[in-house]
C-alpha cells in the first residue's frame, strides 16, 4: 500500500464490493437521498420484483424540486405535483424512510439539507437522482447524481454499479478579489473547460482559493461540477470541513467522532498522487463573471462583451442558434442589458452566505421598480437564520420578500416560471433553453451579480455599488 | 426494470446537427411529474416540437416525415445537463433504440444503457460522414451491430469500432438489468455493510 493515491482513490476505493472484470465497480453506497420527482418509478420497480428497500436507516427523503413557495401551509394546487409529493410520502411511510415533506422544520433543498443535518461527511459515497449531488463533495465525499434505475438499485441494495471515473485536479491558486465569489470561480472554470471539458472524470478542487473558501462556498463550486460535465467534485476536508458537520444531527458524537476524525483527516491526495489532467488557474485574474448563452459555459467576466461565432468554442451553427433565443448580438456589452426577474437562490446559491453577501449589496437602496425577485431560501434553516441575523429587515427595506424553500425557478417545475421573453439575472446552476421557463432567458451570476441587477434593473458591475468591502 | 434485448440493429435515421443538447430539452422538467414511466415520448424534445399553443414546429427534424428511424444521430455532448432518466425514457418511447453522437455526458450514457438504449459514440469524422450521407439521402440506412462493436453504412464501406463494457454488452444482448446481478449479490453487501459504519 505504498502507491500514491488521490482523494478521491482513498474514498471510492474503500467503498468497491466488488469490481467486475471488463465492466464497472460495485460501489457501496452510505447516504441516499431521496425527492419526489426521480423517485416513484423507483418505488414502483422494488414493488414488482416483490422488495423492500434494503437499507432505511442510509436514506432519506425530501421535497423539493417541485413544491411551491409560497403558502405551503396550503394544499399543493398543481395535482400531478401533488400526486408526486403524495407518493413520496407513501413510499417513505411503507419502508421506513425518514421524510421531511412540505412544512417540516428540516426541509429544504436536498443539497441543502443533507449537510445541514450531517448527513453529508467526509469520506462517504453519497447519491441521489440528480445531477447537483456533486455539492457534497465540499465535505471530502464522493457524491455524485444518478438516474431513476440506479436510484432503483440503490434502494434494492444500498450499491451501485459504476465505471470508475478518470481523475482530474484543477488548482487555482491565489487571491480572489473584492466582488469575485465561488460562484464566479466556477462559471469561470467552465467557461475555460466548456460544458464537456470535465465529461469522464471526477475533479478534485485544490489551492490556496479553495482552502479560503468557506464550507459554503465549497459547496458552490462543488455543486457546479456537473455543468463541466465531470460527474463530482470534491475537496480534503480540513479544520473547517470538521468544525462544520460536529454536532450536526447525524454527525457521529462521542467515541464515533473520535474514531472517524483521524480516517477524515487522512484524506487528502498525497503528495506524488498521479491525476489523468491537471489544470491550474490564477484566482487573481478572475473577475465576477455572467453568462450570456444557453448553457453554463457561455460565460464572460462582466466588463467583457459577448464572443463573436468566428472566436467561439464548438459548432458557429449552434452558437448561433443559443444567440438568437437570447436575443443578444455577438460582440455585444453585458453591461448594461436590460433584466425583468432576479432569482436567489438553488442549491448552487440558497445558502445563508449567498443571502448575506445579496443583503450586503442592496442594504440601504431599493429594488428597481421594473424588476421582480424572487428570494427563495435554500431550506427552513436557511429561512430561520435569514431572520434571526436580521437580513430580513434588510431586504424589506430594500423592497424584497422573502419566499418559502425549495427549488423553485432553478427548473419551474412549481409556478415560479419566468415567462416567456424575460431576462432573468439568476444565481441557479443552469441556462439552458426554457430551463426557468418556457421561452425564458437566464443570465448566471453570483449572488452579487443579482443583487446589482435587482437594485439597477440591468446587468451591473457589483463592484461599482459594494460600499464595504465584501469578503 | 427489464426492458427489451438489444441485438443488431438497421435503420433509417433522424438527424439532430446541434451540439450540448441537453436533457432539459430532450424532456422539459414540467412534464417530470408522472409517478408511471409511461407517455414521455409525447414530450420528447417539447418545446423545439412544439409551440406554446401545442401547433408543431414545422422547422423541427421530428415533425419532418422525411425522417424517421429508430436511429438518432446527434451532435457533440449530447445529454449534457441533469440526471433525470426521464430523457432517456422519451427517447426510448418514441421509438429510437440507438443514439449516435460523437460525444456523450455521462449520466445519460449510463440512463440509455439501463435501459435497453444503445448509445454508440463515433468519432467526429464518421458522425460527419452520417450526417452528410443522410442530408444526401433520407432513406440511407445505419446497421449498428452491437455483437462485433460495428457501426456501418449500409451499402458502402463507411464503417467504425465502437467502445462498450463487455458487462454492459452482455445485459443489453441479453435484457438483464443491473439489479439482478446485484440482488444475486446479497450476502458479499451485507458483510461490507456490516463493516461500514452509518
Amino acid at each position: 500500500m505504498s502507491a500514491s493515491r488521490t482523494l478521491f482513490d482513498k474514498v471510492w476505493d474503500s467503498h468497491v464490493v466488488r469490481s467486475i472484470e471488463n465492466g464497472p465497480d460495485v460501489l457501496f453506497i452510505d447516504r441516499h437521498l431521496v425527492h419526489e420527482v426521480t423517485s416513484p418509478v423507483a418505488f414502483r420497480g422494488l414493488k414488482s420484483r416483490g422488495i423492500k428497500v434494503k437499507y432505511p436507516n442510509r436514506t432519506f427523503a425530501t421535497a423539493d424540486h417541485n413544491t411551491p413557495t409560497i403558502n405551503q401551509h396550503l394544499p399543493v394546487q398543481d395535482p400531478l405535483s401533488a400526486n408526486q409529493l403524495k407518493a413520496l410520502e407513501e413510499n417513505a411511510k411503507e419502508h421506513g424512510i425518514p421524510y421531511w415533506g412540505l412544512g417540516h422544520e428540516n426541509n429544504g433543498i436536498v443539497h441543502v439539507i443533507g449537510p445541514e443535518n450531517g448527513i453529508t461527511l467526509p469520506g462517504a459515497t453519497i447519491v441521489c437522482g440528480d445531477s447537483h449531488t456533486s455539492t457534497h463533495g465540499a465535505f471530502g465525499a464522493v457524491a455524485f447524481g444518478i438516474g431513476t434505475s440506479e436510484v432503483e438499485m440503490v434502494l434494492a441494495s444500498q450499491c451501485i454499479m459504476q465505471p470508475k471515473p478518470r481523475k482530474m485536479r484543477i488548482t487555482i491558486d491565489g487571491k480572489l478579489n473584492t466582488g469575485v465569489t465561488p460562484k464566479d470561480v466556477a462559471l469561470y472554470i467552465i467557461s475555460q473547460l466548456s460544458t464537456s471539458g470535465a465529461t469522464g472524470y471526477f475533479v478534485e478542487y485544490a489551492g490556496e482559493v479553495f482552502r479560503d473558501m468557506t464550507m459554503e462556498g465549497r459547496m458552490t463550486v462543488c455543486n457546479l461540477s456537473i455543468e463541466m460535465g465531470a460527474r463530482g467534485g470534491m475537496i480534503a476536508p480540513d479544520e473547517k470541513t470538521f468544525e462544520y458537520i460536529q454536532g450536526r444531527t447525524f454527525t457521529p458524537r462521542g467515541d464515533a467522532w473520535e474514531k472517524a476524525l483521524p480516517y477524515w483527516t487522512s484524506l487528502y491526495s498525497d503528495e506524488n498522487a498521479v491525476f489523468d489532467k491537471e489544470v491550474e488557474y490564477d484566482g487573481s485574474a478572475i473577475e465576477p463573471m455572467i453568462t450570456f448563452g444557453t448553457n453554463p459555459g457561455m460565460g464572460v467576466g462582466i466588463q467583457g462583451g459577448i464572443p463573436l461565432a468566428k472566436e467561439a468554442k464548438g459548432s458557429p451553427s449552434t452558437y448561433k442558434k443559443s444567440l438568437e433565443y437570447m436575443a443578444f448580438g455577438e460582440g455585444d456589452s453585458m453591461i448594461g442589458k436590460q433584466i425583468d426577474y432576479v432569482f436567489l437562490g438553488s442549491c448552487t446559491n440558497g445558502r445563508i452566505e449567498d443571502f448575506r453577501a445579496f443583503a450586503s449589496l442592496v442594504k440601504g437602496k431599493k429594488k428597481a421598480d421594473h424588476v421582480t425577485a424572487w428570494l427563495v431560501p435554500g431550506s427552513h434553516k436557511v429561512e430561520r437564520a435569514i431572520k434571526e441575523e436580521g437580513i430580513l429587515e434588510i431586504l424589506t427595506e430594500a423592497g424584497f420578500n422573502l419566499r418559502e424553500p425549495g427549488c423553485s425557478a432553478c427548473l419551474a417545475m412549481n409556478d415560479d416560471k419566468i415567462p416567456s421573453g424575460k431576462y432573468a439575472v439568476s444565481t441557479s446552476n443552469r441556462n439552458f433553453e426554457g430551463r426557468q421557463g418556457p421561452g425564458a432567458r437566464t443570465l448566471l451570476a453570483s449572488p452579487l451579480v443579482a443583487a446589482a441587477a435587482a437594485v439597477t434593473g440591468k446587468v451591473t458591475d457589483p463592484r461599482t455599488l459594494l460600499e464595504t468591502e465584501y469578503a | 426494470m427489464a426492458y427489451d434485448k438489444f441485438n443488431n440493429l438497421t435503420s433509417t435515421a433522424v438527424p439532430l446537427p446541434l451540439e450540448n443538447v441537453d436533457t432539459d430539452q430532450i424532456i422539459p422538467a414540467r412534464f417530470l411529474k408522472a409517478t408511471e414511466r409511461k407517455g414521455f415520448g409525447d414530450n420528447l424534445f417539447r418545446d423545439w416540437r412544439y409551440n406554446q399553443d401545442d401547433s408543431p414546429k414545422e422547422n423541427f427534424v421530428l415533425n419532418n416525415p422525411t425522417y424517421s428511424g429508430k436511429i438518432l444521430v446527434a451532435g457533440k455532448n449530447f445529454g449534457s445537463g441533469s440526471s433525470r432518466e426521464h430523457a432517456a425514457w422519451a427517447i426510448y418511447d418514441y421509438g429510437f433504440r440507438c443514439v449516435v453522437s460523437s460525444f456523450f455526458a455521462d449520466i445519460f450514457r449510463n440512463n440509455c444503457l439501463n435501459i435497453g438504449v444503445l448509445p454508440v459514440q463515433v468519432s467526429p469524422e464518421f458522425l460527419d460522414v452520417l450526417f452528410k450521407a443522410i442530408e444526401a439521402d433520407p432513406k440511407a440506412e445505419i446497421c449498428v451491430d452491437l455483437t462485433n462493436q460495428k457501426i456501418s453504412l449500409s451499402g458502402s464501406e463507411d464503417e467504425e469500432s465502437f467502445d462498450i463494457s463487455a458487462y454492459k454488452k452482455e445485459n443489453l444482448t441479453n435484457g438483464f438489468d443491473d439489479i439482478d446481478y446485484l440482488l444475486n449479490m446479497n450476502e458479499e453487501i451485507n458483510d461490507f455493510a456490516d463493516k461500514t459504519p452509518l
